[in-house]
């Protein structure tokens, strides 16, 4: 078993991971104009600072035996009632460790990227005090070592990235797409509170150590709702069906936090959710299936909106949300899935954020435009960006040995472990992947210019360049590094546990058929856009097109499931409210006022008779009462 | 020695408000320093009161007066505090300075009523308010319910907005109802105990445990609770209040909704359950019905309104449904997070009106959503603080607010879990109506005319960095609430005779700062 660890030496400093991100957060949002100058700098200093931090951490946890690998830090009893407690603590073990260095090197390099960026917008210093809070917020999630301060984790980051699809507040589309993700992911939020309430009253508490400790003698029933609750939180915060509806929206951010919040790590919390949980889902198998369907679906979903979707952001978008679908029926797998969808979660991690900053590059040097209709031939123009572009491109691809390669692989071999019929269909959305990158690719660096008349593109300043350049050698070796050098499996075995089946395909096999689907998908998509010239204006397309550009309907569905019967509500109750409740009371006020008009000649001005009429009520009151009683 | 805390706290700000009243006219400065200076010292004697409070005291009231007043009714001048009267009165004297600090313009001399009058009431005002929640003598403690209602009443249809007398007329119909309610059922409570003990008496301690007839007490339940209802407003007792809220200053707002209020739910806690124990268990399933009604319905409510006041009194009578939720679930998560959801409420009921109002100084006193539109562009600084506010109102995790929301919901939960569960999804609602809210004035293009608004001052800002500051401190360390609160919350529940359900797994539920598995 695993032990907890007092957190002496540099894992005393655990709470200062988190806190220097959030103090870079205060004084950029709270110093107001005259941090102007030097904020953005604190705000990336902060997260570098914590980054090492987090480096030298990794160092210390690598001279422990592997199971004494958990560090708790306590800082003070938080919340405390009757027989609830939940403290102000962390816990820093292998699963979080790993969050940790993601978190705070890709924040880093982000951040960095961020100065050239948002190099001449004049609220730069809000982007980076709500960049910085996003990273503190981030932390406290990934390092609580209980369900409730998680939670605020939870809705931090939920906040943070509220704040920053609505940065350009001035456009209403931004303004309206921060509130639908605030509010679709308050939606998972029920989940995650009513889990929270189902586990005190099942365990008696809420940190991780006492509910997963107890989590084999609960019912399974009551294991199961807690599992269907835990993955509805999930569904909200990683964009999954029936919940994804707000992801594409939320491209109306900046680019930088659509590589940080919206591919690499916030949208992965579900997945920390789920695999931190494992003690709760190995024993709940409804809830375990149920994950796996809606990752599944959300694989599919994604990969047909990203196919359809012109928008170079909202591609990657959809790209964003399949590949989590991925990770999402990995860890539904249990202990077979758990390290992959880990693994592949942190290799989507790096050449996600990759590709984002990629794309952010592309519109730097396009005037801001985002359609890829208008790209074309920029391998020409912006040569780091087209290459490190071509080397997230191939790592989702799962190209060897690039790093989605391995980590894909080793997903996908995982699920014909469990079920053939989960293995298939994420090989055949391995094609579509292949179809939907290779097209994308192909539209904005190969082909003829299509450039609109105004614009000159070109290669992004070095403070950009040098991060993209960074993390497109992750895509390419750091899937190698995990596997053979990080040995992952065991890595993380301790945390999630590890188990392994025989599957009815070799890994040979494996790799083999998922490759050909592959390169099936990128034959398909060289042919339609290589070898024919690219329409400006869009073709009308079949109607799976057509249904894949509405996003599969999703708004719709949310408007007559849900907005629509809310508005229809909120309208019968404030009728009910005007002329029922409020009606019927002046209506009574107008009664009196007709009676007391003729009961005006009793009224004499005097106080004293007032007062002598309200005791004698008062009296026949009592002797009521008496009555009452004595009756 | 034994000071007289509780008493030199309601003279001090009754004393400003005489001074203030007797000053000459057209001294108005003067009036508001005045106000405000003896709001501040009536601040720092609270703060000096509850440092000298011992949470852990057998004593189920500290800084207890008695002097007898009316002997031959068993009326006595009795005061003193448990937890939960005790951050009640820290609410009320934290926001009376900050309220005549925000309202320093919005009385001009020469308007309807005068300067001086305006501050010496709200002066008044605060001086009754400490009083009703350290009334230990129930007749003291109507006393005070009903007289509160002169200044308030005054505050609305003197200094309010054009329909003031409508909503002041309305507000004192309803209240005057429910006072009379209460009246009788106090005359009834009083005979009752003259009959069981021999002597009447007022005497909340002597009323604790007395044996009363089922029957009878369900009746004078009824009596006490339907006052407190209107107050707190709990549907349907609550159509004054969007009038009210409406047509009111600002700073009356924030008393009224904010404090005043509060002394509903305060009594139904204090008064309602500890007397009549057996009746309130029995009425419990009307009452949560009643709140749950409350919490959707004012929350669909705000979803559809144009007026940000109206808008904000909806949300207020949600919110109330959810702390009038927690005390009728009896366990001690629920009752001690209605008390901490209660100073909360207060907290972002204050920094909502008053942001609120200083955006509305500036564009002629409008308060529709219409009138607004990317303020955020103009002025920053307040959109900070109201985006502040918004996130308070919706209960963000890492505000007071949450601590006190999750509490009542966790505590419903496991007392009927389906009514938990159903009033869980409430917090949706709630963040609709109030990012709808903070979209409609402070995002998007910039409103035509509103290019010269001036952002806030640093009056303005002075004002409400404590309320900021409190709600996030409070947020993460709650602990100074919820060690005075939960004594008395334990008390409550063992004089109802409750207790918290068990865990289904008993075995564990130790500490989590254990060293190993």
């Amino acid at each position: 078993m695993t032990e907890l660890m007092p957190a002496e030496g540099v894992f005393s400093l655990i709470w200062l991971l988190i806190a220097l991100p959030l103090a870079g957060a205060v004084v950029l949002l709270f110093g107001g104009r005259r941090t102007n100058s030097w904020g953005p700098y604190l705000g990336v200093l902060t997260v570098c600072a914590s980054a090492v931090l987090g480096w030298l951490m990794l160092l210390a946890m690598l001279q422990n035996p592997p199971e004494e690998r958990t560090f708790d830090q306590n800082l003070f009893t938080w919340v405390s009632v009757g027989g609830f407690q939940a403290d102000m603590a962390f816990q820093l073990d292998q699963l979080s460790m790993v969050f940790v260095l993601l978190i705070t090197t890709v924040g880093a390099l982000i951040h960095i990227y961020s100065l050239g960026y948002m190099a001449h917008d004049p609220d730069r210093r809000k982007f980076f005090g709500y960049l910085n809070l996003f990273v503190g917020a981030m932390l406290i999630l990934v390092l609580a070592n209980n369900f409730l301060l998680l939670y605020v984790g939870w809705e931090g980051v939920g906040l943070a990235s509220y704040l920053l699809i609505g940065f350009y507040q001035y456009k209403h589309s931004a303004a309206a797409a921060a509130k639908k993700a605030f509010v679709i992911n308050r939606v998972g939020d029920v989940g995650l509170s009513l889990a929270i309430m189902l586990m005190f009253v099942t365990f008696g508490s809420v940190s991780f150590e006492d509910v997963f400790g107890a989590a084999d003698q609960a019912s399974e029933g009551t294991l199961n709702a807690i599992g269907l609750l835990l993955l509805l939180a999930a569904a909200g915060k990683s964009a999954q069906f029936p919940l994804q509806a707000w992801l594409l929206d939320a491209m109306e951010g900046p680019t930088p936090v659509s590589a940080l919040i919206h591919a690499a790590t916030m949208v992965t919390a579900g997945v920390y959710l789920i695999a931190r949980s494992n003690a709760i889902f190995d024993l709940a198998q409804v809830a375990a299936t149920a994950v796996i369907v809606v990752g599944v679906i959300t694989v599919f979903m994604g990969a047909i909106i990203g196919s359809a979707k012109d928008d170079i952001k909202k591609s990657l978008a959809g790209s964003t949300m399949s590949q989590i679908g991925y990770m999402i029926a990995a860890v539904g797998l249990g202990p077979i899935g758990y390290v992959f969808g880990i693994f592949h979660l942190l290799t989507h991690g790096v050449f996600k954020a990759g590709l984002f900053l990629g794309a952010g590059s592309v519109m730097h040097g396009m005037n801001d435009n985002v359609n890829m209709r208008r790209y074309g031939a920029l391998r020409t123009v912006m040569f780091i960006t087209f290459i490190t572009f071509a080397a997230g491109w191939l790592s989702i691809l799962g190209i060897p040995p690039f790093s989605g390669f391995w980590s894909k692989d080793e997903l996908i071999h995982a699920a014909f472990e469990e079920s053939v019929l989960v293995g298939v269909l994420l090989i055949i959305a391995a094609g579509i992947t292949g179809f939907y990158m290779t097209r994308m690719f192909i539209m904005t660096f190969l082909g003829k210019a299509r450039w609109e008349d105004d614009v000159h593109p070109h290669e992004s300043p070095k403070v950009m360049t040098i991060p993209l350049i960074i993390l497109a050698l992750g895509s390419t070796f750091l899937g190698m590094a995990l596997l053979f050098w990080g040995d992952i499996e065991s890595w993380l075995e301790p945390v999630v546990g590890f188990e392994s089946k025989e599957a009815p395909l070799s890994t040979a096999a494996t790799i083999g058929i998922s490759l050909a689907a592959v390169i099936a998908g990128v034959i398909v998509a060289y042919v339609m856009y290589a070898r024919r010239p690219i329409p400006i204006e869009a073709p009308r397309g079949s109607w799976l097109t057509r249904a894949a550009r509405e996003e599969l309907y999703g708004n719709q569905v949310n408007q007559v499931l849900v907005v629509t019967p809310t508005l229809v509500a909120a309208k019968a109750a404030t009728s009910i409210d005007a002329k029922g409740i409020d009606g019927l009371v002046n209506g009574l006020a107008a009664l009196v006022g007709a009676i007391s008009g003729r009961l005006r000649r009793y009224q004499t001005g005097f106080v004293r008779t007032y007062a002598l009429s309200m005791v004698g009520g008062a009296v026949i009151v009592v002797l009521a009462l008496v009555l009452v009683r004595a009756s | 020695m034994n000071v007289p805390w509780l008493t030199i706290l309601m003279v001090v700000p009754l004393a400003g408000s005489v001074l203030v009243a007797f000053l000459p006219k057209g001294r108005g400065l003067l009036a508001k320093q005045v106000a405000f200076a003896f709001s501040l010292v009536t601040l720092a004697l609270t703060v000096a009161m509850a440092l000298q409070f011992s949470a852990d005291s057998a004593e189920r009231f500290q800084f207890v007066e008695s002097h007898p007043w009316i002997p031959a009714f068993g009326i006595s001048y009795a005061v003193g505090v448990d937890g939960i009267s005790l951050v009640l009165i820290a609410l009320a004297a934290t926001l009376v300075p900050v309220v005549i600090l925000a309202g320093w313009n919005d009385v001009d001399e020469g308007s309807r009523g005068s300067v001086k009058g305006y501050f010496a009431l709200v002066l008044v005002l605060e001086a009754l308010m400490i009083g009703v929640f350290a009334a230990t003598d129930v007749f003291l403690f109507y006393v005070f319910f009903e007289v509160m209602l002169i200044p308030t009443y005054f505050l609305i249809g003197r200094f309010g907005g054009p329909q003031r007398s409508y909503a002041a007329v309305k507000f004192l119909i309803y209240s005057l109802v429910g006072g009379l309610l209460m009246l009788a059922a106090l005359i009834g409570l009083y005979v009752v105990s003259a009959q069981v003990t021999g002597t009447g008496t007022f005497d909340f301690g002597a009323l604790v445990g007395l044996e009363i007839d089922p029957d009878l007490q369900k009746l004078l339940f009824l009596g006490f609770f339907l006052a407190f209802a209107i107050k707190a407003p709990l549907w349907p007792f609550h159509t004054w209040l969007p009038d009210a809220a409406a047509e009111a200053k600002p700073g009356t707002s924030v008393l009224l909704i904010g404090v005043l209020d509060k002394v509903g739910t305060f009594g139904m806690i204090r008064y309602c359950l500890e007397i009549f124990p057996a009746a309130s268990e029995f009425y419990a399933p009307i009452v949560i019905a009643l709140a749950l009604i409350g919490i959707f319905y004012g929350a669909l409510l705000a979803l559809r309104q144009h007026d940000m006041k109206r808008l904000f009194a909806y949300s207020s009578m949600s919110h109330f449904g959810f702390i009038t939720l927690g005390i009728f679930v009896f366990t001690t998560q629920g009752q001690s997070g209605s008390v901490v959801y209660m100073v909360a409420h207060g907290l972002s009921t204050a920094a909502l009106f008053l942001t609120a109002g200083f955006l509305m100084v500036r564009v002629h006193g409008s308060s529709l959503l219409s009138d607004y539109g990317g303020v955020n562009k103009a002025a920053p600084v307040l959109a900070g603080f109201f985006l502040v506010a918004a996130l308070s109102s919706l209960a963000l995790p890492g505000m007071v607010s949450f601590v006190g929301e999750f509490l009542v919901l966790l505590g419903a939960f496991e007392r009927y879990m389906w009514v938990g569960a159903v009033a869980t999804v409430g917090i949706v609602i709630t963040a609709a109506y109030v990012l709808r809210v903070y979209q409609k004035s402070m995002t998007g293009p910039l409103k035509p005319g509103l290019e010269g608004m001036r952002d806030l001052g640093g009056r303005e800002v002075t004002s409400l960095v404590p309320i900021a500051v409190l709600t996030i401190v409070l947020g993460f360390f709650p602990a100074p609430l919820l060690n005075v609160i939960n004594p008395a919350v334990d008390r409550v529940m063992s004089t109802v005779g409750m207790t918290d359900p068990t865990p289904t797994i008993s075995s564990t539920g130790t500490s989590s700062e254990g060293s190993g598995q």
